[in-house]
């Protein structure tokens, strides 16, 4: 797994990559009420904002990690909030994309270098 | 935080594992490991205990000894019937400017002698200075700085205070007692912030964190932080002061009419006599332009405080803005007030800018949550 300074995690699977917030930001946010998904085949740019996630807090917006096109949203996490909480990592992801150059993941934070980051 | 105000619970809710953050000058708990949501329910299924120990306490009593003519004296600040406020009971008030605006709003109780005002943390010192500054000639004003205050609301609160002090049972909505706990003197009120039955605790500081222990060892009661406070209190339709209220609204902006008594309208007995009274009692009479209104977005996206609301889906300048908003966990969705031009009533669609599109929501009673109230 590969992690964004903005508290992202990146899967890869297959020639896809998998996208979700860690624990960490999601316990950060407090508990998730609203989750709104892009439309699938958006191209995104690095940095673009794709998710909203609302909590009983605040809202936040998640950014496109990687340049490339979404190919596939998570229903499931719109229709049930709260398993951004329950399981972050695992059932929550928000959306697949195909990154244009799959070789930008090594820019990214290893776990190591994220859990030194959030310390 | 070092320039933080703490209340007496501090310690107690630094052990709890208390979520601590700024709030009017205090270090206050927005919540405990529970969290927000889990907090909220549970404060309308079981009992929670909130500190708000944040809040001003003020005793007033007339020079001449007699509750009236404190409740007169107040009656010059505030567009409400104080005078006619049974011993033993408790009214919700206001305070007006010159211009009809609000510069805070408070619980005031009539204690047999004496006055007891509950006020906002933010603004009880410049409420305390508004007092003494109208009222010091006649009236001996006194902050109470050696009490906190603890609110324990919901439907088991009852049964939990009553393991404690037996006879709060025979209190109804919006009484005052003074009841005995241990040596402790515990200034009582059946009243709350979140619709629900309860209580609100004055409670020397000395004793607090223990009274605190022994209601918060009982199992129906869970510690509340403010976050839940606040959804708790918006499913409400209750109002947050510098939010939903402030100098800039007035009580009929405010949709607050019911808390103006027929003694302070135009022909009562008591008729004006407040600051900003031509334009309230005008307000009342021809109807405000724009009022507070209840609403309840179409889609699951909360509508935050701040958002612009809109006649149509496109075009256009605001029509008015949402002045709280938020999830509420009870009623399972996004729920919001604000102000919105006074002709416009219940069930009618307006548009919410969020993220550059415009969202429905629908102009809708309050409270969200029916109230739990022991009349």
């Amino acid at each position: 797994m590969k992690y964004t300074e903005d508290h992202e995690w990146l899967r890869v699977e297959g020639d896809l990559v998998v996208v979700g917030i860690t624990a960490h930001a999601s316990e950060q946010l407090g508990d998730v009420v609203f989750v709104e998904l892009p439309d699938v085949g958006t191209t995104v740019s690095k940095g673009d904002e794709v998710v909203v996630i609302e909590s009983v807090k605040a809202a936040s917006e998640i950014a496109a990690p990687l340049d490339g096109e979404i190919v596939e949203v998570n229903p499931e996490v719109a229709d049930n909030p709260g398993s951004v909480n329950e399981d972050p990592t695992g059932a929550a992801w928000f959306f697949k994309m195909k990154v244009a150059d799959l070789a930008a993941l090594d820019g990214l934070l290893d776990e190591a270098a994220y859990n030194a980051l959030i310390g | 935080m070092s320039d933080l105000k703490r209340t007496a619970l501090y310690d107690l809710h630094i052990e709890l594992g208390g979520k601590l953050v700024p709030f009017a000058g205090y270090e206050m708990p927005v919540q405990y490991p529970m969290g927000v949501l889990k907090e909220h329910l549970h404060t309308r299924a079981a009992a929670g205990l909130f500190d708000v120990s944040h809040m001003g306490q003020i005793l007033m009593t007339a020079k001449s000894g007699r509750v009236e003519d404190a409740a007169l004296a107040l009656e010059t600040l505030v567009p409400v019937d104080v005078l006619g406020l049974k011993e033993g009971r408790q009214r919700y008030a206001l305070f007006t400017d010159e211009d009809g605006g609000i510069l805070d709003d408070l619980m005031v109780a009539n204690r047999g002698d004496h006055l007891f005002l509950v006020v906002n943390a933010a603004c009880k010192d410049h409420d305390f200075a508004h007092l003494k500054t109208h009222l010091g000639a006649t009236c001996d004003l006194g902050m109470v700085t050696d009490r906190a205050l603890l609110a324990l609301q919901g439907p088991a609160a009852e049964m939990a205070l009553a393991r404690l002090v037996p006879d709060v049972v025979d209190l109804k909505f919006m009484d005052v007692a003074i009841r005995q706990w241990d040596s402790a003197e515990l200034w009582i009120s059946r009243s709350g912030y979140t619709g629900e039955d309860g209580f609100e605790i004055s409670v020397p500081e000395k004793f607090a964190t223990s009274f605190a222990r022994r209601l918060l060892a009982m199992d129906e009661v869970a510690p509340i932080g403010l976050g839940a406070r606040d959804s708790l209190r918006l499913e409400a339709g209750m109002c947050l002061y510098g939010h939903d209220i402030d100098t800039t609204t007035s009580p009929v902006e405010g949709n607050l009419t019911w808390a103006i008594q027929k003694a302070r309208r135009a022909g009562g007995v008591r008729e004006g006599g407040f600051p900003g009274a031509a334009r309230i009692l005008a307000e009342l009479a021809d109807g405000p332009s724009r009022r507070r209104v209840g609403l309840r977005p179409e889609g699951r996206a909360p509508m935050r405080e701040g958002t612009e609301l809109f006649a149509g889906t496109e075009g256009g300048n605001p029509i008015g803005r949402i002045t709280s908003g938020g999830f509420g966990p009870s009623i399972e969705g996004p729920m919001a007030m604000g102000y919105l031009p006074a002709d416009l009533t219940e069930g009618t669609v307006v548009y919410a800018e969020l993220r550059g599109k415009r969202l429905p929501a629908v102009i809708a009673p309050m409270p969200f949550q029916p109230n739990q109230y022991k009349r």
